[in-house]
């Protein structure tokens, strides 16, 4: 059924790729949301406005770069956020427990990683298909973070882990200085490395992939492990946001996650995308929300907005591609 | 895959085993380790707390046979059970109360199966965002209150009996029974199949296979909305997160009854035992004290098994 010929063409990931000028387009409507804002709103264009909308496009940047890759795969993990709500619960409860934020920072990232690759071997070893195999996973971290924390909260962390997440560094937020060392690590990752390039071919063409010699399931393990690793490192940033964890926390952070990444122009069927589009595609999805809090419109519109975004993404992702056919 | 025959005939022999035992062994473990389920009392509880659940997830069957998810049911069946609520409590009258849901159900439906066959749009993205709009009107509508004050009429239809079996049993049966005839035993049945094992046939026998989708999704709609008038009773007010999660239940169901994700090919009876199979398991975890969490979880491992065990069978 599958054609090994199919996407044999990868064009050459250069400055002024078909990707760049996607990019570019992305940062256009960008610019042209935060002029509109601009003109609506006076508060938008203030500093707090916007390190504030810096540091909530990086909470969502955390979740969707990993989520990137396994869509570079022509996979989807749609366990992430319930992936961050356990890890959070089980960080909270160690740092508790220890009173060490380090030991609470690893168990939270190995706990996401092994999630993760769990996600991986129901994906390679059992062939499950990804999106109901990770909604499998979702139901399965649901319950176990619902019964661990039993209607429990945790809250009160150290002050220098709170730092992390609400802290600044000349005038920076810190979360925004994860945000630019991931979005540079995701980007050499992804372009820079033969592994990277393996995961746009595995995108692109499994078959061919397998045929050429790449260790398909490998690499699809890696990036499932890297999703639910940077699930883990997004709960760790909640955690000492919020300076508090709860079951639920987790319920409303998947759809803007995905929303990221196909607004930033990673196709749902692989092999096209970038983890810097899915960076721009974060701070849009975070102006609008941000916009709409700013005009005040209800909180409860913002789930039908995000659903709304996530349809047209696909749709214009699937008909600019079938123009370029 | 293309060039699979249209399979009209329901294959049991190869199936009655998967799902029967896990069934069978789920009854005989809980019986042997919850008291009481064994009562005529629960037994019957089963039943009628698995009616909501057939309701959804025999259209489900439908819609993963032609190799489509419809991840929205849930939240759908939340935002009708709501529109029930609230236009049976304006109007006082039930039946005005069961078409809102059902107009608005069936719309859902069809904008589901427009975009995944006009635009083709994979079906779990699609239905992921309009799980996200039926979620976000559920909360718009309700202003994320509780909608409470129903008529008697709406609130009777779940604890009603009919010659002495509960309605909510009756309204299962006969669903199950139209299901039946409408996939064994029309045309449309028999195209159903074809949209999953080889739609390539259905446009050479000059037939609209987007149409068809359309209306197998719209059908998913429409039973979430008559289910919403039943959650609705059973509840005795409108919430909006009545629904939360209950499209896993039926995906489950469908999986656990042996419809494959693959290859087009599915069983309604194995659904109704698969979605005995979950009722049972967390009627029986309910009953040894393990709170809904790990309900949860536990349906979610079965979910993970079953479609683990649908691969080997593809496989062999």
């Amino acid at each position: 059924m599958t054609d090994i010929t199919k996407g044999a063409i990868v064009p050459p990931r250069s400055f002024l790729s078909q990707d760049a000028i996607q990019v570019f387009y992305r940062l256009l409507a960008a610019l042209l949301i935060c002029a509109v804002l601009a003109v609506l709103s006076d508060s938008f264009l203030s500093l707090g406005n916007i390190l504030n909308v810096l540091r909530q496009a990086s909470l969502t940047f955390f979740i969707a770069s990993g989520l990137t890759l396994v869509v570079l795969t022509a996979g989807l993990d749609l366990s992430v956020g319930a992936n961050v709500a356990l890890s959070a619960c089980i960080a909270g409860t160690v740092i508790h427990k220890t009173g060490s934020p380090a030991l609470g920072i690893l168990t939270g990232l190995a706990c996401g990683g092994i999630v993760g690759l769990l996600n991986g071997i129901m994906v390679t070893a059992l062939r499950i298909p990804s999106f109901i195999a990770t909604y499998g996973m979702l139901w399965v971290l649901n319950g176990l973070t619902y019964w661990y924390m039993a209607g429990e909260t945790l809250h009160g962390f150290p002050a220098g882990f709170r730092q992390i997440g609400s802290g600044y560094l000349f005038g920076l937020p810190i979360p925004v200085y994860l945000l630019l060392v991931f979005l540079g690590i995701g980007t050499l990752f992804a372009q820079r490395t033969i592994w990277g390039q393996e995961i746009y071919a595995i995108g692109a063409n499994p078959v061919a992939a397998r045929l050429s010699g790449i260790p398909v399931a490998r690499r699809l393990l890696l990036v499932y492990a890297v999703s639910g690793t940077m699930a883990g490192l997004a709960s760790i940033i909640f955690l000492s946001r919020l300076n508090s964890a709860e079951a639920d926390i987790g319920e409303s952070l998947t759809l803007p996650a995905i929303a990221a990444v196909l607004i930033g122009g990673t196709s749902l069927f692989g092999g096209v995308g970038t983890v810097f589009g899915t960076f721009i595609g974060a701070l849009i999805l975070t102006l609008v929300l941000n916009g709409m809090n700013l005009l005040s419109v209800n909180a409860n519109w913002q789930p039908l907005v995000t659903g709304v975004i996530v349809i047209l993404a696909v749709w214009l992702d699937m008909k600019t591609r079938r123009r370029a056919q | 895959m293309r060039e699979a025959a249209v399979v009209s005939e329901p294959n049991p022999l190869q199936r009655i085993p998967g799902v029967a035992m896990v069934l069978v062994l789920l009854i005989a473990l809980f019986s042997a380790i919850a008291p009481g389920f064994l009562s005529v009392a629960n037994l019957s509880n089963v039943l009628v707390q698995s009616t909501i659940l057939t309701m959804l997830a025999l259209p489900m069957t439908l819609i993963i046979m032609t190799e489509g998810l419809d991840l929205s049911m849930g939240a759908v069946l939340t935002l009708t059970s709501l529109c029930v609520a609230i236009v049976s409590l304006a109007t006082k009258s039930m039946l005005l109360g069961l078409g809102a849901g059902l107009l608005v159900g069936a719309a859902f439906g069809v904008a589901n199966g427009w975009l995944v066959a006009i635009l083709g749009i994979p079906p779990f993205v699609a239905t992921l965002g309009t799980l996200g709009m039926a979620q976000g009107l559920s909360l718009i509508v309700s202003d994320g209150q509780s909608v409470v004050g129903i008529p008697h009429s709406v609130r009777d239809i779940y604890s009603a009996t009919l010659l002495g079996i509960p309605v909510p049993i009756v309204m299962a049966l006969v669903t199950y029974a139209a299901f039946h005839g409408l996939l064994y035993h029309t045309r449309f049945g028999t195209y159903i199949f074809a949209l999953g094992g080889n739609r390539e046939a259905l446009r050479y026998a000059g037939l609209s296979p987007n149409r068809l989708l359309i209306a197998v999704y719209a059908i998913g709609g429409a039973m979430a909305g008559i289910a919403g008038l039943l959650m609705t009773a059973r509840m005795n007010s409108g919430h909006p997160t009545a629904g939360l999660g209950l499209e896993f239940d039926a995906i489950a169901a469908v999986a656990v009854g042996g419809t494959s994700f693959e290859r087009g090919n599915g069983w309604l009876l194995g659904t109704l035992l698969g979605v005995l199979a979950v009722g049972v398991l967390r009627n029986g975890l309910n009953l040894i004290s393990l709170p809904s969490s790990v309900q949860v979880a536990s349906v979610g491992v079965l979910v993970i098994v079953a479609l683990f065990l649908d691969g080997l069978r593809s496989r062999a």
